[in-house]
This record gives C-alpha cells, structure tokens and sequence, in this order.
C-alpha cells in the first residue's frame, strides 16, 4: 500500500479498480465509439494506445499522465459523466490539461447526480507504482491510496 | 481568484442560476490553471467548436437548451466548425444510413439551437472563419474565447490574438459571460517560447509534415522557430498565410501547440524578436532527413496497406481560395502531362461557404469540376468518424485528418501524383 498526495480539481471520494495509461489519454479517440454505439463499459477504441486499447474504463480509477488530442476532448468526457459512462475517477501525474479540466468541471457544475473526483499534480512516481487491477481510494482532501 | 464586483454578482446567482453556474463554471477553470482574475473578452464574433449534431452529443444539445431557455444567449455572435454532411461528396447506401440514422440525426435540431445561440449566418460554418471571405478575423491583442485547436492556434500566431487552447463548450461559456479566465497564452509570460526551432533543409518544408515534427516534439509548449522565413518570406502575404494555416494546424493536432513565433515574419516576433524566449528553452534541429523520419513514422491503419485508395481528401484545415486555384491548376498540368482526362481517384476538396460561392464565381470552379474533383464544404473528419468510412483507404495531405483518423498522408506532391499519374512515388 502507498499513500499520495495531489490538488484537488473536483472534490469526491471513491473506490474503484485501477486502469492505467502511461501516454496521454485521447479523450476522442478512446470514448467516441462506445458513447455512439452504447457500449456501457465505455471501453477504449484509441488503437494508438497500447495501455489502454480494448480496456473498460467506465467505473474505474482512470490514472493518467494527461489527456491528449481534439478540443471537443471536454465535452466528450462531460456526454460521457451524463450518460454515466465516465470512470469513478481521474487521477492525473502531471498537472490536469485544458481539456480534462473543462470536461470535469462541467459535469461537476451541470451535472446533479454525478460525483467522478479529480486529483492532479500526483507525480510521476504514482504512475510508476500505480498497475492496472489495483485498488484505489481517493479522498476529497486529493488523498489518493493505492494497493 | 479575485472577481469585479460584476462578475461575483454573476456567480452569487444575480443574474439567475444559470449565469451563476456559467461564471462558475468559468472560475473553476481558472482556478485549476491558477488564474487570479478574469479579463473581458473582446473579440468581436466567437467561434465553436460544436458544429455536428452528433446523436451521443445529447447531454450537450440539453446543456444548449438549458442556456437558451435561460436567456443566457452570448453578446458575440460565432462562426462554428464545419457541417458534417453534404450529399455531394461520395457514400455509399449504408454508409448514409449510418450517417443519417445513427450519427448526425439531431443535426438538423442542434443548427436551429446554433441559431437561437447566436450563429453569425448559415453560411459560417468552417475551421477556417478567420478567413477574409468569412470575416471572423480577430485583431492583434484582442482576447477570444475560441476552442478549434487550429483556429485557436492561427489566431495566436499569426494574428497576435489572445486565447487558450480551450474545450468545446467553454467556448461558449466565456461568450456568455463576456469574460475568460486569465491565464496561460492570455499572459505575456505563458507567451514566451521554451522550444527553440531552428530549420536546415534544403528546400522548402512541407507545411504538414513541419507542424508534424514540432508538434509531436513539443507537445504544448511554444515554439520559436528560425529559418522558415528563408522558405516563406518576411511578409505575412497568401501564400504564407495559407502555409502557417496548414503547419499550425498540424502542430496543434500532433501536438497540443496553441501558439508559435516565426522569426522575422509572425507579428510578435517581428515585434520584440528573440525576447520571447524563455530562459534554458530546448533546441530542435530540424533538416531533411528528420523530416523523412517522422514521416516514416506514421503508422499505416488501413487493413491492407497496399490497398488502391478509394477516396482523397484535401482542405483540413479548410483550403483558401488560393489553394483551390493552385490545385486548379496543378491538376490541370498534372493530368495534360500524364494523358488522363480526370483525376484516378475520387477526390474531395473542402473549403467553407464563403470561400466556395467566390471560388465558383471564377472560371477556376469549371476547370476543377471538369478534372473530377468534387467541392465540398463538409468536415472530413465527421465524415471519417463513420465505422464503415474508417474502413475505407482514404489519402489525405493533411496530418490532422491523418492524425484523428485511418486516412493515410502523403505529401503534396505524392498526392497530385496518386491523383493524375496514378499510385504513389
């Protein structure tokens, strides 16, 4: 078990599975498919990530470095929260991006019945540490607990 | 972050819930990006980023409506992105179906929405609005809240104007409120290059292939770059206008570049010169045979990669009006030289409205109908986001529609080859 500490972007607690990504996470690419065609585990279609293609991540503590790719990445995440298709939560090593950033702060203003905390700023050492199939805690003080 | 007292009155709900969930929608994100104030936007027209009516997109076309059942419409009037579908441009039954039925059935709904919003006219759909022919140019120094990654890029650039490389919908957030948070390529230091480019090639690079390079190397930061102007003159005239439109687009696609100086030929590095660099900026060397190896890079999606292309797609970011009468004419020799009659493969050209209607008001639109290509002013990444499109071996010169889709690149060269001569060199 490991203990980090990251910044507070959406305030939550949850516990959720771990999936983990080392390059950036293309918010387009990965969740397009699976919100057109109603795939509720909204797994990865972005077949330039290796990490990640194939997996669910609906649900899941989605640990991440950043997200990458078009500008439409914000509201694609914030379809995804209000079709309760988003993961648990977003757990970023870096510090989060614009895209990121708008989408959960939308579905945190807009959206009553969805909770899908974020934590930057975790360093790389988390992601280093983090695998996928661990269990994770996150706390609404940016806590995050991996085993 | 410290708000007017306007703007926390606006978040204190005194201009109704909505406009208080806008603002803090607003303050949230400034927050994150350590903002400590909001400064007014002050670009005359907006541009969005959400032009389709994409049937997954519901959640955003109720979040439209909740602000226009508000009352919580922009004082800007915008330009948005391209229409994702135009009949003349080829599909077959099930792929229509598809387009139709499943992807773009609310398109219809979402452009009345676009309306009651605050759309500039049904015509100002395209990347490219700040285009003369569309006339959504912002001015130097002025602050937008814009989202297109290759607008937003342009715009900084080539522009002088001030915008970050915002998400779709707080586009039309900062519209609302009149106000972004103040941050990031809005400040002069988040303007300051921490990548230093220097071009050794000998000739002149492909703009896409370029952007390419520098994007995927700097991913975000802002590039200074040294000896393109060798290529593309010091005067910010057509043709290099066009060329930076296309480079620019590609470093924000293969990257997440939102601005970049040009020595000797971009407004701010004519201005204050090598001043923009940050302190301890990294160096990128750039010469001919790095620019072979990204190309090389690319990996191939199409099933069978020596299959014969089906479709070409040229115009993303949307072409100029210079761009379709050069390919006018390229096309023209490049088909009287190889003893063909029309191009060998179908092919697409997209431009937006307002270039088109001047495009077929010269005599260049006839010639270009008569070598085969089509004109469109769709966006052919819409149009490749279809499951059974993606399937289909698409060649494309662009690097952004490379990039998001399984359209493979080529040069320009290759492609006018593929296009008269037949097969790639």
């Amino acid at each position: 078990m490991k203990e980090f500490k990251g910044r507070v972007v959406t305030p939550g607690n949850v516990t959720a599975e771990a999936v983990v990504t080392h390059g950036g996470f293309n918010t387009l690419a990965s969740l397009q498919g699976a919100l057109q065609f109603g795939d509720k585990t909204a797994t990865c279609k972005d077949q330039n990530n290796p990490d990640l293609f194939g997996k669910p991540t609906a649900g899941k503590a989605l640990c991440l470095p950043m997200t990458i790719g078009s500008t439409t990445g914000g509201l694609v995440l914030y379809c995804a929260a209000a079709m309760k298709r988003q993961p648990a939560c977003m757990l970023f090593s870096e510090h989060i991006d614009s895209l990121a950033a708008a989408g959960a702060i939308l579905a945190d203003v807009w959206l009553d019945d969805v909770s899908m905390p974020v934590v930057d700023c975790l360093g790389d050492e988390f992601l280093d540490y983090v695998k996928d199939g661990m269990t994770i805690t996150v706390k609404d003080d940016g806590v995050v607990v991996v085993e | 972050m410290i708000l007017t007292k306007e703007q926390q009155a606006i978040l204190d709900g005194e201009k109704g819930e909505t406009l208080s969930k806008v603002m803090k929608t607003l303050v949230m994100y400034g927050d994150a990006f350590g903002a400590e104030k909001m400064v007014p936007v002050t670009s005359k027209y907006n541009h969005l980023v959400t032009s389709f009516g994409l049937k997954m997109m519901t959640p955003v076309f109720d979040l439209m409506q909740q602000l226009i059942d508000a009352g919580a419409i922009s004082k800007q009037e915008f330009s948005v992105d391209p229409r994702p579908l135009d009949k003349n441009v080829p599909a077959n039954v099930l792929q229509n179906f598809v387009f139709n039925k499943f992807m773009y059935a609310t398109q219809e709904s979402y452009e009345k929405q676009l309306k009651e919003l605050g759309l500039m006219n049904d015509d100002a759909f395209t990347c490219t609005c700040y285009l003369d022919e569309v006339g959504n140019k912002p001015k130097k120094g002025e602050v937008l809240s814009w989202a297109e990654s290759s607008a937003v890029v342009y715009a900084n650039s080539v522009l002088g104007a001030r915008c970050n490389r915002n998400s779709g919908i707080m586009d039309i957030m900062g519209s609302i409120v009149g106000y972004v948070p103040y941050f990031g390529l809005l400040t002069d230091e988040g303007r300051k290059a921490t990548w230093i480019v220097k071009i050794e090639t000998e000739k002149k690079p492909e703009a896409q292939l370029l952007g390419s390079a520098i994007g995927m190397k700097v991913m975000e930061a802002v590039p200074y770059v040294y000896g393109l102007d060798k290529w593309i003159g010091n005067e910010l005239n057509d043709d290099a206008c066009t060329y930076l439109k296309d480079f620019g687009a590609a470093t924000a696609s293969n990257g997440a570049v939102g601005l970049y100086h040009i020595d000797g030929l971009t407004p701010e590095a004519v201005e204050v010169g090598d001043s923009l660099i940050a302190e301890g900026a990294e160096v990128y060397v750039i010469d001919d045979a790095e620019l072979e190896r990204v190309k090389a890079s690319y990996p191939v999606m199409w099933k069978n990669a020596d299959a014969k292309p089906k479709l070409c797609f040229m115009g993303c970011p949307h072409m100029t009006l210079k761009q379709l009468k050069d390919w006018t004419d390229k096309i023209e020799a490049g088909l009287a030289a190889s003893g063909n009659k029309k191009v060998l493969i179908p092919t697409v050209f997209t431009a937006s409205p307002a270039v088109l209607k001047e495009f077929n008001n010269t005599g260049y639109a006839v010639r270009l109908k008569a070598t085969g290509v089509i004109t469109s002013y769709i966006c052919p990444l819409m149009y490749m986001n279809n499951p059974l499109c993606k399937k289909m071996p698409v060649i494309t010169s662009s690097n952004k529609l490379r990039t998001y889709t399984t359209a493979r690149y080529y040069t320009d060269d290759e492609i006018l080859h593929a296009l008269t001569v037949g097969g790639t060199k």
